[in-house]
């Protein structure tokens, strides 16, 4: 049977500036990715009740989500805010939780444009859902379909934190609704893809969620996703074989 | 006040840091097919990681929900290969209706 191993030759790379490909693939990634935008909208506006509810006023939490838009970090500085930590606790706590960021970071910056600084800006646009939406296995990405995804998202965070500072709980509760069961069910999408394959990016991809559900009871929340990151390495064991 | 906001610009700045850091130091080179064979790797695992943790809640301590309910909906109809959108509205529907009931 034959088994093409890689697209990468035969991929038309149709000129260096922005073409018509180019904006159907920021419209692609700005569809796929209305679902999370609607949920992380949802997310803000309990972000924004949250953090007025700690006394934090009007500016400061749209200002956070305008300038971090980061739920895992924003919402673990509340947490740690709340239960009366201090500031240098509260910035550790978020480096930990967004250090996956890292190594998301170096996956696809060979997929981004232009010389480090603009890669630096582009890198910018990595979260969660839009890099899982733009992963293309075999560790490409569609930088497009990424930023695309990321806007729509981006907007509805800031939107969402503003109404929920000024207006307080207007939509209804995230976890009444079940919205904060959207992005890990999404997220398995792809570890359940590699399942059927089988093989050994199936075996990875247990192993790393079998590490993180060791490690959770006892690490501080950000360490069980980094540690299952290193499962990864187990890569090394055969580079270029196509599976 | 001044504690709030000077976390608010420090968390802003390691954030940005933490996400500009890879693009710096990969540039535009390829990166090596060793090190390709990692990234290839590393959606899965990394993705299977963060369902443990979004679902069971990251923290340090375990706190099964209803959220567990919506994933167990969700992994068998990724499974039979339903489309991503029904799976995530399946898990939503199935974790709230759960909280709905045991509240």
């Amino acid at each position: 049977m034959l088994v093409v191993t890689s697209g990468e030759k035969q991929r038309p790379r149709c000129g260096t500036g922005r073409g018509y490909d180019d904006d159907k693939g920021y419209l692609a990634g700005a569809r796929a990715a209305v679902p999370f935008a609607l949920a992380t909208a949802v997310l803000g506006v309990s972000f924004g009740v949250l953090a007025r509810s700690l006394g934090w006023g009007i500016a400061a939490p749209v200002a956070f989500s305008l300038i971090t838009f980061s739920g895992s970090a924003q919402f673990a500085v509340t947490a740690v805010f709340g239960t009366g930590g201090g500031a240098l606790a509260a910035v550790a706590t978020a480096v930990l939780l967004n250090a996956r960021f890292l190594a998301m970071g170096i996956a696809i910056a060979p997929s981004l444009k232009g010389g480090r600084l603009r890669r630096a800006v582009e890198g910018q646009a990595v979260v969660d859902a839009s890099w899982a939406l733009a992963s293309r296995g075999n560790g490409r990405f569609d930088r497009e379909h990424l930023i695309g995804a990321t806007i729509p998202q981006y907007a509805a965070w800031v939107v969402g934190t503003a109404m929920g500072v000024l207006a307080g709980d207007v939509v209804g509760d995230v976890k009444r609704l079940g919205l904060d069961a959207i992005f890990p069910a999404f997220f398995l999408a792809l570890p359940v893809e590699e399942l059927r394959s089988g093989g050994r990016r199936a075996a990875v991809a247990l192993l790393a969620a079998a590490l993180a559900l060791v490690l959770v009871p006892f690490t501080p929340p950000g360490v069980p996703v980094i540690a299952a990151c290193v499962t990864a390495l187990l890569g090394l064991g055969n580079p270029g074989r196509p599976q | 006040m001044i504690s709030l906001w000077a976390t608010i610009l420090a968390v802003a700045l390691a954030n940005a840091a933490i996400k500009a850091a890879g693009p710096i130091l990969v540039g535009d080179r390829d990166l090596s097919p060793k090190a390709n064979a990692v990234t290839a790797l590393l959606a899965s695992s990394l993705l299977a990681a963060l369902v443990v943790t979004e679902t069971l809640g990251g923290e340090g301590r375990f706190a099964f929900d209803a959220k567990g309910v919506g994933l167990a909906v969700a992994a068998p109809a990724l499974l039979l290969r339903a489309p991503v959108l029904v799976v995530v509205a399946l898990a939503a529907v199935a974790t709230a209706v759960t909280r709905a009931y045991f509240g």
